[in-house]
């Protein structure tokens, strides 16, 4: 009888987190979404965004959003995999286990220390080496490349680890060198782990809000370049909800969906990837 | 070569901050009040605030968090609902911030009425940080060996007993371990609180009050350049208090690692 008693109570607790998704979900849409109809797909989905004129063009942020992500890979996935691959590969047990504690305690820095070093390090060095106001697709990239390190490291270490010991010594005995190995065939092997992790990566990155805020500059417009400024779609949320009302508001909940919508993509992409080892 | 650079930058941030941060530590910035905005005074109310919105959703989260855990794996033996769970947890862990923001600010401070407060940012935390809590705990629930349930069944005892009294107790330091990273997590978090705590810099006297936490204080003072110095000491304050609750987190995982395998 109490087991049972137990049983269902824990199965509701159990339910909590799907739950919350689902709210999180339903809210984020009910408030957004009834302002697509009202407005039309045509402006939600142009580069012109003035609120007091009813005009909600979201599409300069998008590319924003998707050309400081693209900026983040770069600088991430060649330092994360290096990482990664040095970790499993090529560290003695000891240094495996100061350094993989010491790369996670990245992941726990806030985002605010990470925008505040850029305000203070990257901003000004950029302005000075190339010129422009220094708030750029450049330093968010930079900075958002850090934060999603410890994600893709993570991730791939653990993927290198998990392919099988014979596999190295398969190789090795075949007279292959350590590197090759690597490339030829732990880099394969462990191909789904890397590429979730870097998926994981992508959303971290494109759902990253005070450190883009901080050093992206916002200015609403196509960046031309990677020096000029930029706003992303998470930038204009933390920007305008503080005094948004009325349709604002609402277009700032339709931001969010789409944001959400990508992420939920990228989690289930990552999640199957994973999954099927 | 590059594990190196990583490695570099990461101590690089930290001792840039600390650099300049260290020499604006005092008795008085930490136990004043904060004057003219922040460009005078100290960070007693952010400290405060803080401390209130992470206890509240630590008290929240950490029954959903270890109750999923606990059905997870004593209830479910693979099949839908365990997946559905999974998901669930999978999904709201790589939900970003910001879109916490926003559900905490529609649904908490305007739906529920609860308006900026202490209460409307602890349950948006409480939301986020569960996921950490379930796979933490999880894990620490797995690692619990077979025999020590079997020993308690063959004693006569109930599942539930079982569970109580053997299982958790013994998964203890794991379950705690995910706790304290979930507090890692609220302390430094700014996109989630800022719109559902507020900014209010007075010290909170109920659940029911906007307060400002130290992220948010300190996001504040860095953007609109209210004062450098005081900034620096803030983080300052903000990385002492993520680097203790890491590592307290680390030793506890690593005790409770060397026990079982």
């Amino acid at each position: 009888m109490k087991d049972t008693i137990a049983e269902k109570v824990l199965l509701l607790i159990a339910l909590s987190a799907i739950l919350s998704l689902l709210l999180i979900t339903f809210f984020i849409f009910q408030q957004g979404v009834p302002l697509l109809f009202k407005i039309g797909f045509g402006n939600f989905f142009s580069t012109h965004w003035s609120p007091t004129k009813d005009h909600f063009g979201i599409l300069s942020m998008i590319i924003g959003s998707l050309m400081v992500t693209v900026g983040a890979l770069i600088v991430g996935i060649p330092f994360g995999l290096a990482c990664a691959i040095f970790l499993a590969e090529f560290s003695s047990p000891v240094v495996q286990k100061t350094l993989k504690p010491i790369i996670e305690l990245l992941a726990g820095i806030p985002s605010v220390v990470y925008g505040f070093i850029g305000i203070v390090i990257l901003v000004p060095f950029i302005r000075q080496t190339f010129g422009g106001p220094g708030f750029s697709v450049l330093a968010a990239s930079i900075i958002l490349g850090i934060m999603i390190l410890p994600t893709i490291v993570s991730i791939s270490y653990d993927s290198f680890v998990a392919v099988p010991n014979t596999y190295r010594e398969g190789s090795f005995a075949v007279g292959a060198t350590k590197w090759q190995t690597v490339v030829m065939l732990l880099l394969p092997a462990a191909r789904s782990g890397i590429v979730a992790g870097i998926i994981l990566g992508m959303g971290r990155a494109i759902g990253e809000t005070m450190a883009v805020i901080m050093i992206a500059g916002n200015a609403l417009k196509i960046p031309g370049s990677i020096f000029d400024s930029v706003r992303t779609l998470t930038s204009t949320i933390a920007l305008e909800l503080g005094y948004a009302a009325g349709d604002h508001r609402a277009a700032l909940f339709a931001c969010g969906a789409v944001l959400f919508i990508i992420i939920i993509a990228l989690n289930i992409v990552a999640i199957r990837i994973t999954g099927r080892e | 070569m590059m594990t190196v650079i990583t490695v570099v930058i990461l101590f690089f941030i930290i001792v840039y901050v600390f650099k300049n941060g260290l020499g604006q530590l005092s008795i008085e910035f930490l136990t004043e009040k904060t004057r003219d905005m922040g460009k005078e005074g100290g960070i007693l109310p952010s400290i405060l605030g803080t401390l209130f919105v992470t206890v509240v959703a630590i008290i929240i989260a950490t029954p959903f968090g270890v109750g999923s855990a606990v059905y997870l794996v004593e209830y479910t033996r693979g099949g839908l609902m365990r997946r559905i769970i999974s998901f669930g947890a999978d999904c709201l862990a790589g939900v970003p911030s910001i879109i916490f923001g926003l559900f905490g600010f529609i649904f908490f401070v305007i739906t529920l009425g609860l308006g900026w407060s202490v209460l409307s940012g602890g349950l948006t935390l409480a939301v986020m940080i569960i996921p950490t809590i379930i796979r933490t705990t999880e894990e620490a629930i797995k690692s619990v060996p077979r025999s020590y349930r079997e020993i308690s069944y063959s004693l006569g005892g109930g599942k539930l007993d079982t569970i109580l009294k053997v299982v958790l107790p013994t998964a203890l330091p794991g379950i705690l371990t995910g706790v304290i990273l979930g507090i890692g997590r609220a302390v430094g978090e700014t996109a989630a609180v800022i719109f559902t705590a507020g900014s209010s810099l007075g010290i909170p006297t109920s659940v029911f009050s906007s307060t400002r936490t130290l992220a948010v204080h300190f996001y504040i003072l860095a953007r609109e350049g209210i004062s450098m110095p005081k900034a620096y000491g803030t983080a300052t304050v903000l990385i002492v208090i993520i680097l203790a609750v890491n590592f307290v987190a680390y030793r506890l995982m690593h005790r409770f690692i060397a026990r079982y395998y």
